[in-house]
């Protein structure tokens, strides 16, 4: 397709102050506490401000409606707002809007759909007119990436007459963008906002941001050959070659939070007579396949392999584990060992990347494993993993772009629905760095626990993925690793 | 043919029910909809919680009797996944597949049925063989692969029209032509098979014995005896094209409620899901029974059978 591309030239959207993205999926809501896509976090973060925000180029928290922060207790944490901010509508910002805000998106009642980002929040009370508390349920240390992440801070007039359906339809905020119209799921038109605090965010400079929900990648790019578009993600890397290669286009890879894994059901929820039971099969897994070559001739990009159960970034994601390298022999005697010298047959369940699957497939049956593809629904899959009728499924996990191990390796080994270890000491070191507010306490016990994952062979982790993005050579921009598109940092060149 | 239309009408009513009971039953076995409607990132403890909430743990008939006596007064419910009234939300989506669905059986039918007729006048000749050449492409083109073609030539290359959107008229060109021409194969050879059979009866001899222009043989005499079929067929077609082409309008970005339709369905958004297969059996439906009066006031001997 874009080797048929060669003709047309693109029209200067710069002249009109306008940028033009694609999203590939239909947004369901605005309201970014009632969506869980990642089209809804990019628009979050540009209409919305958090309590504090995390430079990606230094890695540190700085202010942004709060000015400062304080534990008070293990519990508690105490912050001074920003004054003089105002929201899109004309609303002053102060400690009611964040106190409303936090105690109706707390409130189970209310049906937030990522519960998990706003379920350690208690409740929050004012102390004067620009300080304020947020309670947690127990001690979370993670508080600070979600104060930073997800949870941002709404108008409470306003949120309170319109409800999570008007917020959705006529999204106010504070953040560096308002927006203009909204046709659900179609189409989203976003205005610098002139009032905009000087906060860490900085300042949009681009007029408009006009973003259209396009669903096949081959009109996407179409539309960016033609002029229709100025920015887009998500390419294909056998696409991204060429269009780099037209040198019409800047294309950029940049990683991203996203890890794949093989689950195996090493508990025997599909039935204890499962070869994956078994640590020798585990491991001899784990040494069929070469992520190597997937990453190198799949993925390519900033794609790494991945040994630990979680992203190199975040906050406890050990990495001196067992490594399991690419060796069929190996792979071979442990199946041996175990009690399998011809090998298996096993159902791979999968619900993305078909290709990645079947080039596992392929290793997995030269050590005389015969896996067989049930590539489904993420949602039918889901219910079929909760069920534990799952004994090997290719997943991925992107964490929400919450740089805490908490976000990842506590979630999938925490003996919930999705655990195939139920391991109790994994668990047991997992809750007590979940909920310690120390430092060196969380990373030890996050190690303990993600070396004996490892060990156990309880994942078989295989690498991080990585997103291009393609865009106007008028425009500038630089990705990062969290996939958040930041329109605010975009400029005209 | 007034006793006519009402026995159809009764058996539409009828027919409709069922449909609704059926689609509404499938749906309801499908899969966990508390799972889809919680999205990507959700807990287990979200979904127990959405599973409650929604009240899928109710029995099936009362849920069935509780959206049947919403749907009777325009009430489909609130779309799971948009969090919005499903007939506003089909209604934004449909006006689009509506138009995509007019223009695209326009164009086959304006194009299909001149050249069945011309193909008839002269069978085998170049003029034959040339339709039957482009009847044959229009069945064996993908659509999709014929769309990118299309917005190659004239987005890219050409720079003449929008490859997607639905904001102008211009957006419209190329999905009408994609869609149309699927339907135009069927149409066209249908025209010409009729033409042919109705062009060897002693009536049309006996027209053009009378001194009958050609125009008016081939017009007034054989055409209204040849296009019964062809009305049925294209009232199929454009059912098909009203219950929206998934493909056409993905490609093209169009948003209608056939993309709807299909993403709903993978999103377990059983409401919308369950209102857009009422609502695409009710287009079958009533061009089904709108062909049969138009065939009936065509040929007589149907209103009597």
């Amino acid at each position: 397709m874009a080797v048929m591309m060669t003709g047309g030239e693109a029209m200067a959207d710069k002249a009109s102050d306008t940028l033009k993205a694609a999203f590939t999926k239909e947004l369901e809501s605005v309201d970014s506490y009632f969506n869980s896509a990642r089209e809804g976090v990019i628009l979050q973060r540009t209409i919305w401000d958090g309590l504090i925000y995390l430079n990606q180029a230094t890695g540190k928290y700085e202010g942004n409606l709060a000015t400062s922060w304080k534990w008070v207790d293990d519990t508690t944490l105490e912050f001074k707002l920003r004054e003089g901010v105002t929201f899109h509508n004309g609303e002053e910002f102060d400690a009611d809007d964040v106190v409303f805000t936090v105690n109706f998106v707390a409130d189970p009642a209310n049906g937030v759909v990522t519960q998990r980002n706003v379920n350690w929040m208690k409740e929050a009370t004012k102390v004067d007119k620009y300080t304020v508390r947020i309670v947690t349920k127990g001690p979370f240390p993670a508080a600070l990436e979600y104060l930073a992440g997800p949870v941002s801070i709404y108008p409470n007039e306003y949120y309170a007459e319109v409800g999570p359906k008007g917020m959705g339809l006529k999204p106010v905020g504070t953040g560096p963008y308002q927006v203009e119209s909204v046709e659900p799921g179609k189409h989203f038109v976003l205005k610098k906002f002139d009032g905009y605090h000087d906060g860490p965010k900085g300042k949009a400079t681009i007029g408009t941001v006009d973003i259209r929900t396009i669903p096949d990648v081959n009109t996407q790019l179409a539309e960016l050959f033609s002029g229709g578009l100025d920015f887009i993600w998500g390419v294909p890397s056998d696409q991204a070659e060429k269009l780099a290669a037209t040198g019409r286009f800047n294309v950029v890879n940049e990683s991203t939070m996203r890890v794949g894994y093989l689950e195996l059901d090493a508990a025997g929820r599909s039935g204890t007579d499962n070869p994956v039971t078994k640590l020798a099969v585990r491991q001899a897994i784990n040494h069929a396949i070469d992520r190597q070559a997937i990453v190198d001739n799949l993925l390519k990009g900033k794609s790494k392999i991945v040994n630990a159960a979680c992203f190199s970034s975040q906050f406890g994601c050990e990495q001196d584990v067992a490594a399991y390298d690419y060796d069929p022999e190996k792979a071979k005697a442990l199946l041996a060992e175990a009690g399998y010298p011809d090998g298996f047959a096993i159902d791979l369940y999968a619900y993305r990347d078909r290709a990645y699957a079947e080039a596992m497939l392929a290793y997995l049956a030269e050590v005389g494993i015969t896996a067989n593809l049930k590539y489904l629904q993420y949602s039918a899959l889901r219910d079929l993993r909760r069920n534990g009728e799952t004994s090997m499924s290719f997943q991925s996990w992107g964490s929400y772009s919450v740089n805490d191990v908490s976000a990842i390796t506590s979630e999938f080994f925490k003996h919930g629905a999705e655990d195939f270890a139920r391991d109790d000491e994994v668990k047991a070191w997992l809750d007590t760095a979940d909920t310690s507010i120390d430092p060196a306490v969380r990373e030890e016990n996050y190690s303990k626990a993600l070396r004996k994952i490892a060990d156990q062979a309880y994942w078989v982790p295989l690498f991080s993925y990585n997103s291009n993005y393609v865009f106007s050579k008028e425009l500038e921009y630089t990705p990062t690793s969290d996939e958040v598109v930041r329109f605010f940092h975009a400029r005209w060149n | 043919m007034l006793v006519f239309a009402l026995k159809r009408l009764g058996l539409v009513v009828l027919v409709t029910l069922t449909v609704s009971l059926l689609s509404f039953s499938l749906l309801f076995m499908s899969g966990d909809p508390a799972s889809a409607i919680a999205g990507e990132n959700a807990s287990a403890s979200d979904i127990e919680a959405i599973r409650t909430l929604y009240g899928f743990d109710r029995p099936f008939l009362v849920q069935y009797g509780d959206w049947l006596s919403g749907a009777l007064r325009g009430d489909f419910g609130q779309s799971y996944y948009f969090k919005l009234p499903v007939s506003t939300l089909i209604a934004d989506r449909l006006s689009v597949t509506m138009l995509l669905g007019v223009c695209g059986i326009s164009f086959a039918l304006l194009t299909a049925v001149p050249l069945g007729v011309v193909a008839a006048m002269r069978p085998n000749s170049f003029i034959d063989r040339a339709a039957l050449f482009l009847s044959v492409m229009g069945q064996a083109m993908p659509s999709f692969w014929f769309g990118l073609v299309l917005i190659v030539i004239f987005s890219i290359q050409l720079n003449w029209l929008p490859p997607s959107g639905s904001s102008g008229w211009q957006n419209f060109i190329m999905p009408t032509v994609v869609l149309g021409y699927y339907a135009m194969p069927a149409i066209m050879r249908l025209t010409r098979a009729g033409m042919l059979e109705v062009l060897g009866a002693d009536y049309i001899r006996t027209a053009r014995a009378k001194g009958a222009s050609e125009m008016r043989v081939m017009f007034k005499h054989a055409l209204r005896n040849a296009i019964v079929p062809v009305v049925s067929l294209a009232a199929v077609q454009m059912g098909f094209m009203l219950g929206g082409s998934i493909v056409v309008e993905s490609i093209f970005a169009l948003h209608g409620a056939g993309y709807l339709a299909w993403e709903s369905i993978a999103r377990n958004d059983l409401p919308t899901v369950q209102a857009l297969i009422l609502i695409f059996s009710c287009f079958y439906i009533i061009f089904t029974f709108l062909s049969d009066l138009a065939n009936a006031w065509l040929d007589p001997r149907i209103r009597v059978g």
